[in-house]
């Protein structure tokens, strides 16, 4: 057993740790905290598997922002009460912990049984890399070959702050997300709001630009501005704005607007819905993910600041 | 055993255990959490494909990657959503819970979500 | 030159590895929240600054050496802010006991 081959194992320990206490912690809260760490883990095992935008992705939106949403949920429902809750008889729970054991078992065996190596598309991707100007494969999946998928994927995105906002009380309809800004800003945390946004928006675009080469893009570019919006609302500095905004509104559907656009031209121009034509395929790609990258940032903080909650301003 | 077999035994325990989860606990925030663990588990599963598909000179088979990235998109607005659903029947009923009729009823229908 | 390099490496990383491994049994042998807190801020924080001296040599230029510093700067910024905020929320608990 080499060196690495015990980091590997000592970190699948550990992620399976976590992953246990998840599952296992008494309160929801302490749950929600072990799940921000196991996402973290989790993205390292992804840089071991030499997947690095993954493991961007899974650290910023699968660990950071989820664990926002998590954490806050769980604060919230502190209150609940918890005695309406039985847990599942001793019975029952060993017969679901004995079919669960059977499902993993199963999806070891599968994968340990599946052949190595994969069948792969990553020739095709590396061969027609050049005709999209780019150098990340990752990406040129994600925006030319696969681009109906991250198509539609953002407007998943919008649909739920759609879903999200429409459970918003009548009252409440046109208001601002969120509690009301605090007088007194927590110091620490506006110290931290102040400082770390000019920092991260110049970090949030590095990596969304460095994404048409390198790992990163816009998923994980647009995670870091949103980010560091979401910092700047907690800390009390800004609030969100109301829902009825038109701004925001414009914002939040452009990523995706923009997308189906290009990809309609593409059918006069390039021959066919969401083709690029040869030569400017890279700007085009640019320009799609600037726009998907300012939707993301303001899709996130929007889904985890939830519906309004404020009366609108007259 | 390579990293990726590693990898891909990880991905099925996490299955299991979040799949565990899931059904077991009977608070809706737990479930949600379970649920993401279990998603994180089948994006492993991904994951490990993308790996021992390496080939032309990259690491890994970017289409499974690419796939992922997209799944853990679409799988923070579920739970957003979800969250935001629970947060709400909180409001309205004070409780977190997902059964309507009172909890002296025998457990046998915990796993309802 | 780059043995000496190599020593430095090796040097700085295993310090820094022995300040988590200090700041990690400060974390589970101190008795109360605050000391926990303290052990676990101040050795890591000289922990990860002692790892990214070491790894300075291995960044392959100025540019990669820059983002090392500031990945250990904003490690810094966010570890003062959140010991800050937890200190704050177990003072506050502790007040209204």
């Amino acid at each position: 057993m080499t060196v690495v081959n015990a980091l590997d194992i000592g970190l699948a320990a550990l992620v399976l740790a976590l992953a246990a206490w998840t599952v296992a912690a008494r309160e929801a809260f302490a749950a929600a905290v072990g799940y921000v760490a196991y996402g973290l883990l989790l993205s390292l095992v992804w840089v071991r598997l030499f997947a690095v935008d993954v493991a961007l992705t899974e650290a910023a939106i699968g660990s950071g922002v989820t664990g926002v949403l998590l954490i806050r949920a769980a604060a919230r429902l502190r209150g609940a009460t918890p005695a309406l809750d039985e847990p599942l008889a001793p019975p029952l729970r060993f017969l679901a912990g004995v079919l669960c054991a059977m499902v993993a078992g199963a999806l070891a065996a599968t994968v340990l049984l599946m052949p190595d190596p994969a069948p792969t598309l990553a020739p095709q991707a590396v061969g027609n890399l050049p005709s999209t100007g780019l150098g990340n494969a990752v990406t040129a999946v994600l925006i030319s070959y696969r681009a109906f998928d991250t198509m539609l994927e953002k407007v998943v995105l919008v649909l739920a702050v759609v879903g999200v906002w429409s459970l918003a009380p009548d009252a409440c309809w046109g208001g601002s997300p969120g509690a009301p800004r605090p007088a007194r800003p927590e110091a620490a945390l506006a110290f931290l709001a102040q400082v770390l946004p000019p920092l991260g928006i110049v970090v949030g675009i590095h990596i969304f630009w460095v994404g048409a080469d390198e790992p990163g893009g816009a998923f994980q570019g647009g995670a870091i501005l949103a980010a560091m919006w979401m910092i700047t609302m907690m800390a009390g500095l800004t609030e969100a704005p109301p829902v009825s905004s038109t701004r925001l509104r414009l914002v939040l559907v452009s990523g995706p607007a923009v997308f189906l656009a290009i990809g309609l031209a593409g059918v006069v121009i390039a021959g066919g819905f969401l083709a690029y034509p040869s030569g400017s395929a890279k700007p085009l790609i640019l320009f799609i993910e600037a726009f998907m990258t300012l939707t993301i940032a303001a899709t996130l903080p929007m889904l985890v600041a939830g519906p309004p909650e404020q009366p609108p301003q007259p | 055993m390579n990293t990726a077999s590693l990898a891909g035994i990880t991905g099925a325990l996490l299955v299991g255990l979040g799949l565990f989860g899931l059904v077991t606990n009977p608070r809706p925030l737990r479930k949600l959490l379970a649920f993401n663990l279990l998603g994180s588990g089948v994006f492993l599963l991904f994951g490990v494909l993308a790996r021992r598909g390496a080939a032309a000179g990259i690491a890994a088979d970017p289409v499974p990657q690419a796939m992922v990235i997209t799944g853990i998109v679409v799988a923070f607005s579920a739970t957003a959503l979800a969250v935001a659903l629970l947060l709400r029947l909180f409001e309205e009923t004070g409780r977190s819970t997902l059964r309507a009729d009172p909890p002296s009823k025998a457990a046998g229908d915990g796993s309802g979500a | 030159m780059s043995a000496a390099l190599d020593l430095l490496t090796i040097v700085a990383i295993l310090a820094g590895l022995f300040f988590f491994l200090a700041g990690t049994v400060g974390l589970l042998r101190f008795p109360d929240p605050l000391s926990r807190l303290h052990a676990l801020t101040k050795a890591d924080n000289l922990g990860l600054g002692l790892i990214v001296v070491g790894l300075l040599p291995r960044a392959g230029g100025l540019l990669g050496v820059l983002k090392l510093v500031a990945v250990w700067f904003l490690v810094l910024l966010a570890s003062a802010t959140v010991a800050q905020l937890i200190a704050g929320a177990i003072r506050r608990k502790g007040s209204s006991t």
